[in-house]
């Protein structure tokens, strides 16, 4: 990373940059704190949300777009959408949830507290007072980060690729054992979309069916008989 | 001072732009379906051939009451429009119209994965509409939307990324620099699956199983009235005039044209934008819609194989050239 240059910079006279890297910083830092705190659990999605945004922002000041970019596509366009989906599948309840906190979490925050510490310790002992000199070349352009990814760190990459590989195999394995060993599991009432491909095999949709939307609704996820009569009525 | 002003003037006309496009892609939409299905469609607002139907609704959806459900989550149910509607604004500012610094809102150094990423944190808004509703149907809506965006950012995301390795580079501006018009064949494929996959990330017909009125009321906005109603409204045809601005920049060569692309480059980035949004209503009055599970068969069993093929297909073009 040669931009990174050793000029004297003092704390004392911040440029504006550096006033908004700090409050985006400490907003971020809210954020990621109601998340965990919350007693709403799609809330704390949604801060989420506003705690990844602000990952981005703190990137797209360190000059580094493109890491920017991609941290909004996954986290907020993927990951987050893949949490909420899972939390309207299976219970979000609007308020409160009583039953959200887990008895674990004074260990939890243990670990978290000695995860940042690690993390915060190694960042600040690698850069110390190094400095992004934004007035050249972007020090963190798509060219730039793309030729030290697979330059520098082509071994992690590629590491982490079978890692990801891993998890994707784990999980057909998982999938494929449960529905082998047990017939699918009843659902929740209000848990109905066709977004499982399994449903292909009901013979029943809502589009023939038409008129009393919800019960008909309820009865195109079961693919067994019974669920089909119910739907009938 | 000069930059400012050039900024604010940038800014604004984006701003119009954002403004009048989707107005014009709705009244055209009456229009042609109406020509479509034999009848005339919306004649009396304004005077001639109704063109002011759509500024008559949206004096009709100001006075309507905006109604907030006493069981729903009120802030999350009221920031949900903005929340659908401000990234398409964002991305308009990405989108490149013709060459040079002048007719671009905002030259950025990875822009396909700017405005992807900005593309896909408008679909919150409707998460958040079919959580926050307390409606089952709105919940419904929610879920089918959700589903739908796994299942087709990802070929989107593939065909996009064909692109930026056949011109090699992510900026907007600099993949319709290095067009050429062999490009339309070589990533035709591409092309295809990118306007599909951003149909069904829209929920346009015949991909609108989220709102699928017959069944689910309207998904995450059945209990949306008046001007937040609008927002929602408004944010689909955004999308429409966003999804069709960057399936030309992208595949067709945006401002390049068999002549007169020095001067009036901007005209022809138009002109197929126009010519895509016609495609988008066509494909509304023709098609029935798909049901769920055909919809995430298509994505998963037919576009994500096309568009890794098309990947392939670009690298190994892309070797041999070189």
């Amino acid at each position: 990373m040669s931009p990174l240059t050793q000029a004297p910079h003092g704390f004392l006279s911040p440029t504006g940059v550096e006033i908004a890297f700090l409050l985006v910083g400490l907003v971020t830092f809210g954020a990621a704190l109601v998340t965990v705190t919350t007693r709403q659990l799609v809330h704390a999605a949604l801060w989420l949300v506003v705690a990844l945004g602000g990952l981005a922002v703190e990137y797209l000041l360190l000059t580094a777009e493109f890491i920017a970019w991609v941290q909004v596509l996954i986290y907020v366009g993927s990951v987050v959408v893949l949490l909420l989906f899972g939390l309207m599948l299976t219970k979000a309840p609007i308020g409160r949830s009583p039953d959200a906190d887990s008895g674990n979490r004074w260990v939890a925050l243990a670990v978290a507290v000695v995860a940042a510490a690690a993390l915060v310790w190694v960042v600040v002992d690698a850069f110390r007072t190094t400095w992004i000199d934004l007035d050249g070349a972007a020090a963190g352009s798509t060219k730039v980060t793309g030729a030290s990814l697979f330059q520098n760190w082509v071994l992690p990459f590629e590491a982490l690729s079978v890692l990801l590989l891993a998890a994707l195999v784990g999980a057909i394995v998982l999938s494929r054992k449960a529905k082998a060993e047990s017939a699918p599991p009843p659902v929740n009432g209000r848990a109905v979309t066709g977004s499982s491909p399994s449903v292909t095999g009901s013979g029943i949709h809502p589009i023939e069916q038409g008129g009393e939307h919800g019960s008909k609704l309820v009865s195109t996820r079961g693919s067994e008989q019974g669920s089909e009569q119910e739907g009938a009525r | 001072m000069n930059d400012a002003l050039d900024v604010a003037l940038r800014l604004l006309v984006v701003f119009v732009v954002f403004l009048t496009f989707p107005l014009i892609v709705g009244q055209t939409e009456h229009k042609v379906m109406a020509h479509m299905q034999g009848r005339l469609g919306p004649m009396y607002a304004g005077g001639f051939h109704g063109w002011a139907q759509l500024i008559a609704d949206g004096v009709k959806f100001a006075q309507k009451e905006d109604v907030v459900p006493a069981g729903a989550d009120r802030r999350v149910f009221q920031l949900a429009p903005a929340v659908a509607l401000l990234p398409y604004l964002l991305v308009l500012l990405a989108i490149p119209i013709g060459p040079g610094e002048g007719a671009v809102g905002q030259v950025l150094d990875a822009g396909v994965f700017f405005v992807l990423a900005v593309m896909g944190v408008g679909v919150l808004g409707s998460l958040m509409a079919g959580w926050a509703s307390a409606n089952k149907f709105s919940l419904l809506g929610g879920l089918r939307t959700a589903a739908q965006l796994l299942a087709y950012e990802l070929p989107m995301l593939l065909t996009a990324a064909s692109v930026a390795m056949a011109a090699g580079t992510v900026s907007l501006p600099g993949i319709v620099a290095s067009f050429h018009w062999w490009w339309l064949p070589w990533q035709i494929t591409g092309g295809l699956v990118f306007f599909t996959a951003g149909l069904a990330e829209l929920q346009r017909p015949p991909f609108d199983m989220p709102v699928a009125d017959s069944e689910i009321i309207f998904g995450a906005y059945t209990e949306y009235t008046g001007l937040r109603f609008a927002l929602f409204l408004l944010a689909e045809y955004a999308g429409i005039v966003v999804l069709c601005g960057l399936t030309t920049v992208l595949f067709l060569g945006g401002w390049h044209g068999p002549w007169g692309a020095d001067g009036l480059g901007w005209l022809w980035t138009l002109l197929k934008t126009a010519l895509l949004a016609f495609v988008v209503i066509w494909l509304r009055v023709t098609y029935p819609r798909l049901r769920e599970d055909q919809l995430q068969k298509f994505s998963w069993t037919l576009l994500v194989p096309l568009s890794l093929a098309q990947i392939a297909l670009t690298g190994i073009v892309k070797v041999v050239i070189s």
